[in-house]
C-alpha cells in the first residue's frame, strides 16, 4: 500500500530525514518509534503533505501512486489520514459543520454524491454511536475547548467518519491518560480491516500495548536503525534508545 | 507607508451648495433649525475637511473625495428605478422597513404598517413637519459636534434620514429595517443623512441600518446617528456598510445611555472606497451598558476605518467592544478605540479587542487603542492584534479533504465568528454571516448550516 524509497526531506533546508525507507501492505499495522528529535513528526508531515516540508530525494508511492505531488486534500481523497499530535483548535466552526465538509469534500473528489444534511447527521449518528462519542462534542466548535482526551478522540471520530485506507498517527498517545487511551486505541482497533493500514508514530511502547502492530521500526537521526517484530518495542521499552544515539555518532 | 493621494476635498464648494440650497432643505423656516444649521456650516467653514493631521484622522485622509465636485442630490435622483430593496432579513416577515433612495425617502419601497401604538418610524422632513419641538429637543444635543467638522456639515445640509421614536414601556418586537440605496445618479452627488432614534424609559427595539451602493461611480455620503436610550431602554442597533466600489462613505453615532439602559451595537462593513464609522457612546447612567462591535472585509485598495470613543461617566456601567477585520489585498484597516473613565465612574467594567487578519502581504493595518482612566475602582482590558491565517490550522483541515480555498474561507469565518457571534438576535447574526459568506471568494457553501446545534 505505502512504498517509502529512500527518502530525504528537508525544512528551511535542514536535512531532517536522511534516507527513509520503509514497506507498508495493505492490512498491516506499523510502529514507528524513536527518541525525540529522530525525526518522526517530520514523516507524518511529509506522508500528509505539509508546506515546507520539502522532499529532496527518494519517493513515497501510495498504491502506485506518486504522493509528493499530491495536494493535501487530494491524499485525504486518495485515502490518508493524519491524526495529530497536537489537533488544532478553530473556534466558531461547528464540529458537525467541519466533518460533514471534510466527508462531502473528499466524496466530491471520489466523483461520488454528496450527503445532504439529513443523511449526514444520520452517518454521523452511527458512528458516534459506535465509538462512544458524546453528541454534545459535535455542536461544539471543532476542539475549542475539548481536553486533550476529548481532542484524541475526536481524530478517531474524524477518522472513522472519513474512514481511510492508511492512517498516520502522530504521538496519539501524548498527553493522555490511561483510560483515554484504551478508548482511542479501541477506536483505532475497530477501524483495522485486510484493506486498511496504518502506521504508528510514538515515542512511548506503551500505546502498542493497546494497538498491537504487526512490525515496529525504530526511527533515529532521520533512518530507520532497525526493524522486527512487536517485541522490538518492548525491548525498547527496557533499554531506551540509547544505543540508537550511539550508534549514530 | 503608502503615499495618500494629493488634493484636499473642497471646502468651499460644500458652503457654496448651503447658500445656494438651504432655502429648501427638510424644515427651513423653523428658527431654531434655520439657525443650527447655519451654525454648522460656520464651524464646517473654519475647520474644513479632517486631514491626515487631525490627531484623530491619522491614518484616515479623505483622498477619495479628492477634487471630485460633488452636488446636491435632486428629486430626480431620488426617484431612480430600484429592482430589488437589499435586506438583511427575510421579507416574508413583513417586518417595518424605511427606504430611501439618494437621501429621499421613497413611500413605495417601504412598509410602516405593523408598528405597534407608541412607536413611529418618519422620515427627518416628516418629523420636522409634524412635531417640530419635539425633534428640536433632541437633534443636536446628544451628539457633541465641537470640533467635528463632518458633523457640523451634516447639521447645515441634512437633507434626509429617519427619526424613530418609541413611547415609554413600548417594546418593537419585529426589527426596524432602515434602508439607505445610493449610486445610480448622473454625476457624483452628496448626501448627508441625518438619523434620530429616541427610546424613552423601559422601551426596547431593534433597528437593522443598511447602506447599500448600487452601480458604479462616485458619491459621498455623510451620515450622523444620534440616539437616546432613557433609562431602562434598550436598543439593539445593527448597521451594514456595503456602498459601492468609488464610494465615500463617512459617518458617526452618537449614543446617549441612561440608567440600566443597554445600546447593542454592531456594525459589518464590506464596501465603500473609503469608509469611516465613528461611534460615540456617553454612558451617564448607572448600570448602563454599551456594546461596540464589528467587523469588516476589504479588498483591492478599500480602506476602513473603525473609530469609537466609549465614555464611562456614572458608576457602575460596561462596555464591550470586539472588531474583527479581514484585509485581503492592497486594503487598509484602521482601529481607534478610546475608553474614557471619568472621574466619578467607579466600578466601571470596561473590556476592548480589536483583531486584524491580513490575507495578502500588501494589506496594512493600524490599530490604536487608548485608555484614559480617571478613577481608582475599575477593570479595563483591552488588546489589538494583527496576524494571518494559521497555516497550522490551514494545513488541518486540507489533511481533513477540504480543498485549499474552502478551507482558507472556513478560517476567515471562523476568525469573524468571533465578532459575530457578539450579536444577541440568532437571525441578524445568521444574517451578518450570510453577508461575510458572499463577500468571500468561491462563496459556494456553508452559509445554510452555519448555525446548526
Amino acid at each position: 500500500m505505502l512504498e517509502i524509497k529512500n527518502l530525504h526531506a528537508s525544512i528551511e533546508g535542514t536535512e531532517i530525514l536522511k534516507g527513509i525507507n520503509l514497506s507498508i501492505g495493505a492490512g498491516e499495522v506499523h510502529a514507528v518509534m524513536g527518541p525525540n528529535g529522530s525525526g518522526k513528526s517530520t514523516l507524518s508531515y511529509v506522508i500528509a503533505g505539509r508546506d515546507g516540508y520539502e522532499v529532496t530525494e527518494g519517493e513515497i508511492l501510495y498504491n502506485g501512486k506518486d504522493l509528493t505531488a499530491l495536494s493535501p486534500e487530494d491524499r485525504a481523497g486518495e485515502g490518508v489520514f493524519l491524526a495529530f499530535q497536537y489537533p488544532v483548535e478553530i473556534p466558531g466552526v461547528p464540529n458537525t459543520t467541519f466533518l460533514k465538509e471534510a466527508l462531502n469534500s473528499i466524496r466530491r473528489y471520489r466523483g461520488e454524491d454528496e450527503l445532504d444534511a439529513m443523511e449526514f447527521i444520520k452517518f454521523l449518528r452511527e458512528k458516534t454511536k459506535e465509538l462512544g462519542v458524546d453528541d454534545k462534542m459535535l455542536k461544539r466548535a471543532v476542539n475549542v475547548g475539548f481536553s486533550g482526551g476529548e481532542k484524541k478522540r475526536n481524530e478517531v471520530l474524524q477518522m472513522a467518519v472519513l474512514n481511510p485506507k492508511l492512517s498516520v498517527l502522530d504521538e496519539t498517545d501524548s498527553g493522555l491518560d490511561i483510560d483515554a487511551l484504551k478508548i482511542v486505541a479501541d477506536g483505532v482497533n475497530g477501524l483495522r480491516g485486510p484493506d486498511r493500514s496504518a502506521l504508528v508514530i510514538t515515542h512511548y511502547q506503551r500505546l502498542l500495548d493497546y494497538i498491537v502492530p504487526d512490525f515496529v521500526h525504530v526511527l533515529a537521526h532521520g533512518r530507520i536503525q532497525r526493524s522486527g517484530g512487536k517485541e522490538l518495542a518492548l525491548e525498547l521499552e527496557e533499554k531506551g534508545y540509547a544505543e540508537f544515539a550511539e550508534a549514530a555518532e | 507607508m503608502r503615499a495618500l493621494l494629493p488634493g484636499t476635498p473642497d471646502t468651499a464648494s460644500f458652503v457654496e451648495q448651503f447658500n445656494a440650497s438651504n432655502g429648501a432643505l427638510a424644515g427651513h423656516g423653523l428658527p431654531w433649525l434655520d439657525s443650527l444649521r447655519r451654525s454648522g456650516i460656520e464651524q464646517f467653514e473654519s475647520l474644513g475637511f479632517p486631514s491626515t493631521h487631525d490627531e484623530s484622522w491619522k491614518y484616515t485622509g479623505l483622498w477619495s473625495l479628492g477634487d471630485t465636485k460633488f452636488r446636491t442630490v435632486n428629486d430626480g435622483d431620488g426617484d431612480a428605478t430600484v429592482d430589488l430593496v437589499p435586506s438583511l432579513l427575510p421579507t416574508s416577515s413583513g417586518h417595518p422597513r424605511i427606504v430611501f433612495v439618494n437621501g429621499r425617502m421613497r413611500a413605495d419601497l417601504s412598509r410602516l404598517d405593523g408598528l405597534p401604538d407608541g412607536a413611529t418610524v418618519q422620515s427627518l422632513g416628516e418629523a420636522m413637519a409634524s412635531d417640530p419641538d419635539w425633534v428640536g429637543a433632541y437633534l443636536g444635543r446628544i451628539g457633541r459636534g465641537d470640533g467635528q467638522s463632518l458633523m457640523a456639515l451634516n447639521t447645515a445640509m441634512m437633507d434626509s434620514g429617519t427619526v424613530i421614536r418609541v413611547r415609554k414601556g413600548v417594546v418593537v418586537e419585529q426589527p426596524i429595517e432602515v434602508v439607505y440605496i445610493a449610486g445610480l445618479t448622473d454625476g457624483p452627488v452628496a448626501y448627508h443623512p441625518r438619523s434620530l432614534i429616541v427610546l424613552e424609559p423601559n422601551s426596547q427595539a431593534t433597528v437593522v441600518k443598511h447602506h447599500a451602493g448600487l452601480g458604479v461611480g462616485a458619491y459621498f455620503a455623510n451620515a450622523v446617528s444620534e440616539i437616546d436610550i432613557a433609562d431602562g431602554a434598550t436598543l439593539r442597533h445593527y448597521r451594514v456598510q456595503s456602498e459601492n466600489i468609488e464610494a465615500t462613505h463617512l459617518a458617526s453615532v452618537h449614543v446617549r445611555v441612561g440608567r440600566d439602559a443597554t445600546y447593542d451595537g454592531f456594525g459589518l462593513s464590506v464596501g465603500g472606497r473609503l469608509s469611516r464609522t465613528e461611534v460615540h457612546v456617553r454612558l451617564e447612567g448607572q448600570g448602563g451598558h454599551c456594546n461596540v462591535n464589528g467587523a469588516y472585509l476589504m479588498k483591492g485598495r478599500e480602506h476602513c476605518d473603525n473609530t469609537s470613543v466609549i465614555e464611562h461617566i456614572a458608576p457602575n456601567t460596561s462596555s464591550r467592544e470586539v472588531f474583527k477585520g479581514v484585509l485581503n489585498d492592497q486594503s487598509r484597516g484602521v482601529f481607534q478605540g478610546r475608553i474614557v473613565v471619568h472621574k466619578g465612574a467607579q466600578k466601571t467594567d470596561g473590556y476592548q479587542l480589536s483583531k486584524a487578519l491580513l490575507l495578502a502581504d500588501g494589506a496594512e493595518m493600524d490599530a490604536k487603542p487608548e485608555l484614559e482612566i480617571y478613577a481608582d475602582d475599575v477593570k479595563c482590558s483591552h488588546g489589538a492584534t494583527t496576524g494571518q491565517l494559521d497555516e497550522t490550522a490551514l494545513f488541518y483541515l486540507r489533511t481533513r479533504g477540504i480543498p485549499e480555498a474552502l478551507a482558507r474561507n472556513l478560517l476567515v469565518q471562523s476568525f469573524l465568528a468571533e465578532a459575530i457571534d457578539e450579536i444577541t438576535d440568532a437571525d441578524l447574526s445568521q444574517a451578518m454571516m450570510d453577508r461575510v459568506v458572499h463577500w468571500l471568494p468561491a462563496h459556494c457553501f456553508l452559509s445554510g448550516d452555519w448555525t446548526d446545534g
